[in-house]
């Protein structure tokens, strides 16, 4: 019984610090703030979760193990608050994504000022999806009513 | 038999997670030192109070001196209230002109427009 608790907490140990290890190396490597936190915020607290439970096995009396959990508990609730916080406050002041960025979705909220007309209609129909059916289907399809076009009738 | 094998791979998981918890604090700290904006720095301190939170966990399976997981978890509050009171800080401050890493950045726009040092589509 003694050897499976060794080998349960060795594993719990490897694979915590393995997590945070991972986490520290993308937050270093990463280009961008936001994929930075990506690599740190969920990695972090996973590894730091993991040590904890592995301390929550190996002590012997219930204060101390039901201690570490609550610390679980406790960690897993505010680390994905201050990130979401952090990253919200960052992106609405205005720091910006790296160039390889796909798809930024919530830039329709902020249109960029110095963007010309032809830009942010293009723009306007890639987050609609518009953009990305084909010409052919576009002019096949039968546009919605407008309430004008209804009230005449 | 069993049990000398469980106790030395036990032993050797304490090491080597020893050794890569203080391989992640070092990283962390020259993401600190290096972190071009405030946000980076930011979350490189968050980052040091979960990698602190291990280590305490470890130190506490390594010796049996459980004592320390009340300090753990003061310290997980004490840097969620940190980083909360940071960004806080971060939103009132407002982006300063000088720290905008984009044009620093080693890497080229896959759409083959050259966004180094010009502020068009990616700029603010």
């Amino acid at each position: 019984m003694t050897a499976f608790y060794h080998i349960v907490e060795g594993l719990l140990i490897v694979g915590g610090s393995l997590f945070i290890a991972l986490a520290a190396l993308g937050l270093v490597r990463l280009p961008d703030l936001y994929t930075r936190m990506h690599s740190a915020s969920k990695a972090g607290s996973v590894g730091a979760s993991l040590l904890l439970l592995g301390l929550a096995i190996n002590s012997e009396s219930l204060p101390e193990t039901l201690r570490a959990i609550a610390a679980i508990v406790f960690f897993l609730l505010t680390a994905p608050i201050s990130a979401h916080l952090l990253a919200k406050a960052s992106y609405t002041v205005g720091y910006n994504l790296w160039p390889g960025s796909v798809l930024d979705e919530m830039s329709r909220s902020k249109p960029t000022p110095g963007a010309s007309v032809a830009e942010s209609r293009s723009q306007q129909e890639f987050y609609t999806g518009k953009a990305l059916e084909p010409a052919w289907r576009r002019e096949k399809r039968i546009a919605p009513p407008k309430w004008s076009d209804l009230r005449k009738k | 038999m069993i049990e000398e094998y469980a106790k030395l791979f036990y032993e050797y998981a304490v090491d080597f997670g020893l050794v890569l918890l203080g391989l992640s604090f070092l990283l962390t700290t020259v993401r600190i030192i290096i972190g071009p904006t405030l946000p980076d720095r930011v979350l490189g301190l968050d980052m040091l109070t979960s990698v602190s939170i291990g280590f305490i966990a470890l130190i506490g399976i390594n010796t049996g001196f459980t004592l320390y997981v009340d300090i753990a978890i003061a310290l997980g509050l004490v840097g969620f209230l940190a980083t909360t009171a940071f960004s806080r800080f971060i939103l009132a401050r407002g982006q300063s002109g000088d720290e905008d890493s984009l044009e620093s950045l080693p890497f080229r726009d896959p759409q083959g427009k050259s966004s180094h040092g010009t502020r068009g589509e990616w700029g603010r």
